[in-house]
């Protein structure tokens, strides 16, 4: 176990990891704590998986999928973000802070908003200290 | 179908407390289409209790199952090999699959994971209506195929009421009058005659005030000859 902060970022091809590429062809750094796992849709984020990620010993994560009435599947960022609404209230349930996990809409050209997003999730774990689940992750 | 919801977590956690090993156990038929207790509520209730038992150091151990039908005793009964050495098991089926599963597993404690509602049936995704209460006297006949007993905040059988007003209920103003819905339903059949037929007082003997209700087919009832030939073929 480390003291590094630990950031699983489910990122969609077409929004979250095309704005992720396209920092990264522009060299904008972000924190290195961040985990970008490559979906082909924002849609296909199950709860199951935003739970596991705590449980594998992350400390926060996010779901980064196209704008809104932009998805490349019509309503796949919609379905994720009510999943992501759902693992919050279940998270709440059991005792880990529902801040941990949020859903962005990000745009492929949008090559400022990856690295926002990491901020601002690297700063919310700053704020709440690392998962309180991390005493425990084998 | 019937309608069931999933009892808070914090619930669940209290009510297998002081146990070790734990079998969350789904069921595929109805709680499955009302998103309660299938395959996937199985998962999703199994890894919270992981995460609840990883934050409070219960050092539970939590496995899954999900049957095809928790109400039949054939289906309950293949979940031997996952339910022996089990503590618990917490099952998500309807209130009849974890009475099925107590009776087949009496040795092994059963807590509910679901509160079971009622029986009705999906209105849109994500949206479930109560359509019968099983009274068992059906008057749809009578009412244009919507039922008074339940979809009638008053039960009445001979409405409306004074309290209809722009086809929905004083009681809830979301909600149809289900007496405005029978009006127009017989309209459509040119049958509104009926409204005018007095529905005598219900015959109420064979609803829910005498104990369980046992319902017996002949036809089907097995001989003593034939339920030992199935034992042995079991």
């Amino acid at each position: 176990m480390t003291d590094r902060i630990r950031i699983v970022g489910y990122c969609c091809s077409y929004g979250g990891y095309s704005s992720a590429d396209l920092a990264g062809i522009l060299h904008i750094g972000y924190s290195p704590d961040v985990m970008i796992i490559r979906i082909p849709c924002a849609g296909r984020i199950d709860v199951l998986h935003i739970l596991r990620a705590f449980r594998d010993g992350a400390d926060a994560m996010f779901v980064a999928g196209c704008l809104e009435k932009n998805c490349n599947y019509e309503y796949g960022n919609f379905e994720a973000k009510k999943r992501v609404e759902h693992a919050k209230r279940l998270l709440s349930d059991i005792g880990i802070e529902k801040e941990r996990v949020e859903m962005f809409n990000v745009a492929s050209n949008q090559r400022w908003r990856f690295p926002e997003i990491v901020r601002e999730m690297v700063s919310r774990v700053e704020d709440l200290g690392p998962s309180p689940l991390k005493k425990v992750v084998k | 179908m019937i309608i069931a919801e999933q009892k808070p977590l914090k619930e669940i956690c209290k009510n297998i407390e002081g146990h070790h090993k734990i079998l969350v156990a789904g069921c595929r038929s109805c709680v499955a289409i009302c998103l309660a207790g299938g395959e996937k509520e199985v998962g999703l209730l199994a890894e919270s209790l992981r995460l609840y038992s990883d934050l409070n150091g219960k050092n539970w151990e939590v496995s899954e199952i999900t049957v095809e039908r928790q109400c039949e005793k054939e289906w309950v009964r293949e979940m031997r090999p996952s339910v022996e050495g089990r503590d618990v098991v917490v099952s998500i089926a309807c209130g009849v699959g974890a009475q099925v599963m107590q009776e087949l597993y009496p040795d092994t404690r059963i807590v509910p994971g679901l509160n079971t509602s009622n029986m009705g049936a999906p209105e849109e995704q994500g949206i479930f209506l109560e359509k019968c209460g099983g009274c068992g006297d059906c008057v749809l006949h009578l009412t244009g195929g919507i039922c008074p007993i339940v979809r009638c905040a008053k039960s009445l059988l001979n409405g409306p009421c004074g309290g209809s007003q722009n086809g929905k209920c004083e009681v809830n103003r979301e909600t149809p009058c289900a007496w405005d819905q029978i009006y127009q339903s017989l309209k459509k059949f040119d049958r509104l005659d009926l409204m005018e037929q007095v529905i005598p007082p219900k015959n109420w003997m064979p609803s829910r005030s005498g104990g369980p209700r046992k319902t017996v087919r002949p036809e089907a009832v097995l001989t003593p000859e034939e339920k030992k030939a199935k034992e042995g073929i079991d």
